[in-house]
């Protein structure tokens, strides 16, 4: 049987999880956490743990070089990357307002990359 | 390029020199295989201005301390730069001591230092509280002074091009042919020729030599060690505090800066590097240690930075001066370790004598002698600031917090004679990077000033010259 | 000369909530004095997300906190000079500062919010033996260069210092493509949220190397490595374990400390344990009339708690400008066994809210007693599961509890083994 490892992130107490599974990588139980949260923690993380995503994106014409962003839901965090190349891709044209979809749905995520400073 | 005189190195020595010799009509260039001025040496020392007492009697080092801390207030004066003529003292901590604190006493009445008396432990005590409790007595050396060593250096340069000496940096000298004129230098600026060379490289200065096969200067790199402390320390010394030497060494000293920090240091380690000057977990451990003997209150809490300077220890343990005997157009002034520093306007002064006698060099007519002071926010007046605001507003604006340093003092230190060229010129010139924070606020600030001021990107300014910069490619 | 009935020193977070707060109070003129170019602080590089959730309920990256109250403030008539340093307050609370448009300012007034932040502590304070080669820097400067102006300032990165700076560093870093080989920390347990360690290091897989320190730098020009080494319960590097690293830079995070050369130049005194000013349930320094509040009194963690404090403050000023501050003689406030220190300090006995004390504990401590006592009466005990320095904590007590307090006595927070 396999099993895994965690510290849950829900609060600063930091339960270590030990989630096992079965033989066909389906979850048979979720022990260490001291609530709930933590529980769900533990299952998400183990099936499909997701990301928000922050980074930067260049812009012509603003009063700084470049416009922080983020994603506006997460991210699935094995798509990190591929996102951040799809992120560097992009140049926006001042002004650039808070909210502003620089990059909608990327990589078909459903997640729009979105402005968060005016620049 | 041609001139009748090249300067090899461009630390306080050959700066000095510079500035004596444009007082003649005479083509100066001063070289310097770094980015500014000050960058050796120069950098990283004591800051102190000795009294004379220490070196041998009949040596140059005597001679020329005596001398240069003669000089050093008025030069100080003319190139608006701080000195303080705050004395030093000779802790003795035994009877032995003592005894040593006579010898320095009578061989400084032979080297002819005026102002020296010895004193017991109450007046010790009574001029610096914070001494330790153990001291018996001290030798009292009234001229001895503390000045910049790299602000003295910064603004000789700065008057020697202002009367007409052409500043070279990043000019690495790697040959130098002789012929019966004069020299080719080749460098890597390209071929220089000169029909006198002054050999003032410092540590590197027996390299030089080498090139046109005068192989007698020997000289040991001696690494020193120090700590740099908060101002809010700086009460703990008045006077320039030295140890007496033991069988364990030299001992080290605790001194104020003149912008009011506390120095101590320095260790001593011979190293075959020339170039290490890295700190060691050992050494400052070591200076902090032997310091504490002076001032049993010491610690490193208030430590903004720690720094280590390489020293050029003659085997003969006196100054080399003098035409090299491989060629009379070739000048070496080498060794110039401790009281180098003291000793530097003397050096100026001989070396230019004797390039004077022996190229029978005239005084010019027009020369400026009085550095136009640099402009010092912080220390103004209330009526000061509104008058140098309404002249130009870049005074208005402080770019470092902990020193309040305004833009317009950061662009005089760009724009002026030899100015500053990276992040490091800017902080010795102005001391924007140089308080608390140690350039964390304000440090990308200069950054970006240097940037715009000199039409390069940012990602190509550097902390202190070569390979040093600061930001890799832009992330988008 | 100007005058304001309120001067608030630093428009970021903090700065803002108080002029909003006195704004809201009824207070007429107000002005805000910021350092920077905009107002929002060192909130305007931090552009990852998990601003918020206590204040707003919603995660909001860094400008985008900074953002909400930055509309709030120039929607009112509250007026703003940026790019203004402040130089001096006097003790009778004339404020002197300087620009480049309008040169030197004196401004007479009523009240005065403190709100100027914190800096990091550098390299220098560390004693870290070495070059003097570029590359080495705070995780707060890398942060600026990276995410204001756009630069990589480095390719292979250590940090030294988990704090939470450090790690969202780490991932920063490496989402840009950089190689960060590793985070020590001298302590035997991180200073950072645990989120972050997961979330900035595990995610990653960058180690986390826990009682280990940079004992040298490495480097001629640029910097060439480091080397790191254990440290043991002394916090003192253990012989024969360095190891070098070989990376083009070393960022700090070790740590934040107020900044208080304005307040300790105006003579207000200082908390030996936070470094920021000794203040009352208001957030009044000893000095009448002087708040403050948000990383200049004590190094948060959360910007809610910022904001929160800082209404604190704005609501005291508003109330002092107004006469309405009301002195029926003060207790004091005391953290020991574990418990580092109290803001605030000192608390009126007349206050009518209920008041927080803010607090961080010396060392990771799981299932203890945390009581409050005042003399012999207990006021509060509760059992804490776990409580970590890099969490700032706080109790609640009540208002009427507070009136029935001896004048001049001492209220005790500690903790107690359970």
């Amino acid at each position: 049987m396999e099993k895994r490892e965690l510290i849950c992130v829900s609060c600063p107490i930091g339960c270590a999880i030990t989630v096992k599974f079965d033989d066909n990588g389906e979850i048979v139980s979720v022990t260490g956490n001291t609530c709930k949260r933590g529980d769900s923690y533990a299952r998400q993380e183990c099936t499909h743990p997701e990301r928000m995503l922050t980074s930067t994106v260049k812009v012509e014409g603003g009063r700084l070089p470049v416009v922080p962003v983020k994603s506006s839901v997460p991210v699935p965090k094995e798509m990190l990357f591929d996102c951040m190349k799809e992120i560097n891709k992009v140049t926006v044209k001042a002004p650039v307002h808070i909210g502003d979809v620089v990059l909608p749905n990327i990589l078909d995520t459903g997640a729009d990359i979105v402005a968060t400073n005016e620049v | 390029m041609q001139y009748d005189v090249v300067v090899i190195g461009a630390g306080v020595v050959g700066a000095l020199i510079s500035l004596e010799l444009s007082k003649k009509e005479v083509r100066v260039a001063m070289l310097d295989k770094c980015n500014d001025v000050a960058m050796g040496t120069t950098k990283a020392n004591s800051a102190i201005v000795h009294g004379g007492f220490d070196a041998a009697n009949g040596t140059l080092k005597a001679k020329l301390n005596v001398r240069g801390t003669e000089l050093m207030p008025g030069l100080c004066a003319d190139l608006a730069v701080p000195f303080r003529n705050n004395g030093s003292l000779v802790l003795a901590f035994s009877k032995e001591e003592m005894e040593h604190v006579h010898t320095l006493y009578e061989r400084g009445q032979k080297n002819g230092v005026p102002r020296l008396s010895i004193v017991d432990k109450a007046a010790v005590k009574a001029m610096e509280p914070h001494v330790s409790d153990e001291v018996v007595g001290a030798l009292l050396s009234e001229s001895a002074g503390i000045v910049c060593p790299y602000e003295l250096t910064i603004a000789a340069a700065e008057v020697a091009v202002t009367n007409g000496v052409e500043f070279l940096r990043n000019c690495a000298v790697e040959s130098i042919a002789a012929d019966a004129d004069g020299f080719t230098l080749v460098t890597t600026l390209g071929e220089i020729q000169a029909s006198y060379v002054i050999n003032a490289a410092g540590i590197h200065s027996d390299d030089i030599a080498r090139m046109i096969g005068d192989d007698s200067i020997s000289l040991v790199a001696r690494k020193g060690e120090y700590y740099l402390l908060d101002k809010s320390y700086g009460y703990i010394a008045d006077h320039t505090l030295f140890q007496c030497p033991s069988k364990m060494g030299k001992g080290v000293l605790v001194t104020p800066t003149v912008d009011g920090n506390l120095l101590i240091g320095p260790s001593a380690l011979d190293v075959e590097d020339k170039d290490d000057v890295d700190t060691t977990a050992e050494g400052l451990a070591f200076i902090l240690e032997k310091a504490k003997k002076t001032v049993p209150e010491l610690n490193t809490r208030g430590a903004i930075t720690s720094f280590a300077g390489m020293r050029a220890h003659p085997v003969t343990d006196d100054f080399i001066i003098g035409f090299s005997e491989k060629n009379d157009r070739f000048l070496n002034v080498a060794g110039i370790e401790s009281p180098g520093l003291s000793a530097a306007p003397a050096i100026a002064e001989m070396v230019s004598e004797m390039l004077t006698e022996k190229a029978g060099l005239q005084a010019k007519a027009q020369y400026v002698s009085k550095r136009t002071p640099p402009v010092r926010f912080r220390h103004m007046t209330k009526s000061e600031r509104e008058a140098l605001i309404a002249k130009n507003k870049a005074y208005g604006r402080v770019i470092c917090r902990c020193e309040t340093i305004t833009e317009g003092e950061i662009l005089d230190a760009i724009h002026a004679p030899a100015g500053a060229r990276d992040v490091d010129g800017v902080k010795r010139r102005t001391r924007a990077g140089m308080g608390r924070c140690q350039s964390g606020f304000c440090g990308s600030k200069v950054v970006e000033i240097l940037s715009r001021e000199l039409h390069v990107p940012m990602n190509e300014i550097t902390k202190f010259g070569g390979e040093s910069k600061i930001l890799f490619d832009k992330t988008k | 000369m100007l005058n304001y009935d309120l001067v608030v020193v630093g428009g970021g977070p903090a700065g803002m909530a108080a002029a909003l707060q006195a704004h809201e109070d009824g207070i007429e003129k107000i002005l805000i004095l910021e350092r920077a170019d905009t107002l929002g602080g060192i909130l305007e590089q931090c552009i990852h997300t998990g601003f918020g959730l206590h204040y707003f309920g919603e995660e909001l990256s860094g400008p985008e906190y900074a953002g909400r109250f930055i509309e709030q403030v120039y929607a009112t008539d509250i007026d703003i000079k940026v790019d203004t340093m402040v130089l001096d307050i006097s003790p009778e609370n004339v404020v002197t500062a300087v620009n480049n448009f309008d040169g030197l300012l004196t401004i007479q007034a009523k009240a005065v919010v403190l709100a100027m932040g914190c800096r990091e502590r550098p390299r220098g304070a560390l004693s870290i033996a070495g070059c003097r080669a570029s590359g080495i820097m705070t995780a707060g400067t890398a942060q600026k260069y990276v995410n204001l102006d756009g630069y990589m300032p480095g390719k292979t990165v250590v940090i030294l210092g988990s704090g939470d700076i450090g790690l969202i560093m780490a991932r920063r870093m490496t989402l840009e493509g950089a190689k960060v080989k590793a985070v020590c920390e001298l302590m035997p347990y991180s200073g950072g949220l645990t989120r972050n360690i997961v979330q900035c290091l595990e995610d990653f897989g960058i180690p986390l190397r826990l009682s280990c320190t940079v004992v040298a730098t490495h480097g001629k020009d640029r910097l060439e490595g480091v080397t790191v080494a254990n440290v043991d319960e002394h916090l003192q590097p253990i012989p024969g374990t360095e190891e070098y690293i070989p990376c083009d830079t070393l960022m700090l995070s070790v740590g934040l400390i107020p900044e208080n050369e304005l307040s300790k130049n105006a003579g207000i005194e200082l908390d030996r344990v936070t470094n920021g000013p000794v203040v009352d349930e208001y957030r009044e320094t000893m000095h009448k009339g002087v708040f403050a509040c948000g990383n200049v009194l004590q190094v948060h963690d959360l910007v809610d708690f910022v904001t929160e404090e800082s209404k604190l403050a704005g609501a005291g000023a508003a109330k002092f400008i107004k006469g309405e501050k009301k002195d029926n003689g003060v207790v004091e406030t005391k953290g020991q066994n574990g418990v580092r220190y109290i803001v605030p300090q000192r608390i009126n006995r007349a206050t009518d809210k209920d008041v927080k004390l803010y607090f961080r504990v010396g060392k990771v401590l799981e299932n203890v007693m945390l009581t409050v006592t005042c003399g012999d009466q207990v006021l509060l005990s509760k059992k804490k599961r776990k409580m970590t320095p890099g969490e700032m904590e706080y109790v609640t007590i009540k208002a009427d509890i507070i009136h029935d307090l001896p004048e001049n006595s001492t209220i005790v927070v500690e903790t107690k083994e359970a």
